[in-house]
């Protein structure tokens, strides 16, 4: 078995490939901010009092976590066109991914509420601080501790599930792009490996950045 | 001047466990109250600074009703300190953060100002070495004494001690009860639920027994403990010392 690996052709395209690196991050980065947001809805109105509110909140959790994230990529954009909804590849992407994103992120903020023990807003109140002060002050940081490697984990996560982004026709993504020069040149090799090798560094450098974030942050 | 307990009733559900407390704490005195678990002396605490709801009757601190609708619980709290039995260090804050929270974020003073009062406190209590300290590296009596200082920083006319020696080694008990001394000799109101009964009889003005919900007998400690009139207090001293 012989290969020759083929730098020339691998080297032109780093440039094209690398800004299509920088779509994938606004993907995921847009990902996880929407997915944020939704998640914490989602926690609250998983303690709801109200049923629909709870059983809406089950039904995506449940749906985001046990269904193939390509499905819901699927489902954002061909499952919309089927209504008459047309999206672009962006957007559905973006729509799939946060989908994700959400119920996964639920699940950890409402573990996260349970790893703060009563007694600590008890004792702030105790202090004559008011209920949203002391969840700002007391609750909340120790929350945001715990939620905050899984949140680390689900942004790599998040990054690697863009690449599915090509099934829908995203074409200026890092997989995009790649797949865009394979179908001219069919240096099938050279792209995707150097693909996955971006895809490695962007994903180490999140971790690795986040470690070092949560050295400097979490001090006790 | 002063806390007034009128008639309280507090229940769990269908368990009354405070069946119609009354009694009321002069300015400058102390008052332990002592009982077997489950007695509902720890639940009458929370009442007395609102932290738990009651059923009927009336707290009355300085004239203000703790259960009146119109009362702003958050103000009058500023006024009285509790310390729990887990002692509930914040532990995302230093031990010097922790005390200077509540003056700056409640009271509104200037950090600087914050800052000298948390570090008078905390020498108070003997731990102006630990100020940079995070919770997790104190010991347990330092950190409930850590929980008085917190207290204390907001000048509270009265404190609550809710059995603040019993969730700690018998060797770090000393130390906290030494602190409790130290603001008795100074003439802080206390109420004290506890159950170290030397320490009661000798700081206490007063010491009441619960039993079942309801006190049985209140007087002076060398009544209550050293004569007690009571059958059940008979049994509950005779049980525990």
């Amino acid at each position: 078995m012989k290969y020759t690996f083929h730098w020339l052709p691998a080297l032109r395209a780093l440039p094209d490939m690398l800004w299509g690196a920088l779509v994938t991050l606004e993907v995921a980065v847009l990902s996880m901010l929407l997915g944020v947001v939704f998640a914490v809805l989602l926690a609250l109105a998983s303690q709801s009092r109200i049923w629909i509110l709870r059983a809406f909140a089950t039904s995506w959790v449940e749906l985001a976590r046990n269904t193939p994230a390509l499905f819901q990529i699927y489902m954002a954009y061909f499952g919309l066109g089927s209504f008459g909804i047309y999206i672009d590849s962006f957007p559905a992407l973006l729509a799939g991914i946060t989908f994700n994103n959400a119920g996964y992120l639920a699940e950890t903020f409402r573990g996260g509420m349970r790893a703060v023990p009563d007694t600590q807003m008890r004792a702030a109140r105790s202090l004559g601080m008011g209920q949203i002060q002391a969840f700002r002050l007391i609750v909340l940081p120790q929350l945001f501790r715990v939620v905050y490697y899984p949140m680390t984990n689900q942004m790599v996560w998040a990054i690697l599930m863009t690449s599915l982004g090509v099934v829908v026709g995203l074409n200026n993504d890092l997989t995009g792009v790649t797949q865009e020069l394979n179908v001219r040149s069919f240096r099938t090799f050279e792209y995707f490996a150097l693909a996955a090798v971006i895809y490695y560094l962007i994903a180490k450098t999140v971790t690795l950045s986040a470690r070092l974030i949560a050295w400097r942050l979490f001090r006790y | 001047m002063s806390i007034e307990i009128n008639d309280v009733h507090k229940s769990f559900g269908p368990l009354e466990v405070i069946k119609g407390v009354s009694m009321t704490v002069a300015p400058g005195e102390v008052v332990s109250v002592i009982g077997g678990s489950g007695s509902g002396k720890s639940t009458l605490l929370m009442c007395v600074n609102g932290l738990e709801p009651i059923n009927s009757g009336r707290v009355l601190i300085d004239g203000t009703d703790v259960h009146d609708r119109r009362t702003d619980l958050n103000k009058l709290r500023r006024r009285i300190g509790i310390v729990f039995q887990q002692w509930n260090a914040f532990p995302h804050l230093t031990v010097l953060e922790n005390v200077m929270l509540a003056p700056r974020k409640v009271l509104g003073k200037p950090k600087a100002e914050a800052e000298a009062i948390a570090v008078e406190k905390l020498t108070h209590v003997g731990l102006a070495e630990k100020l940079k300290v995070y919770p997790s590296k104190l010991s347990g009596g330092q950190q409930q004494r850590m929980a008085i200082a917190r207290a204390l920083a907001m000048s509270p006319h009265y404190m609550l001690f809710d059995e603040v020696t019993s969730a700690l080694d018998p060797q770090l008990v000393g130390e906290v009860l030494d602190t409790l001394r130290l603001l008795s000799s100074e003439g802080m109101t206390m109420i004290v639920v506890t159950h170290e009964i030397a320490f009661a009889r000798e700081v206490s003005n007063r010491v009441a027994f619960f039993h079942q919900g309801r006190i049985h007998e209140i007087g002076p400690p060398s009544q209550v403990i050293g004569n007690p009139q009571k059958p059940e207090t008979v049994a509950f001293l005779k049980s525990v010392l």
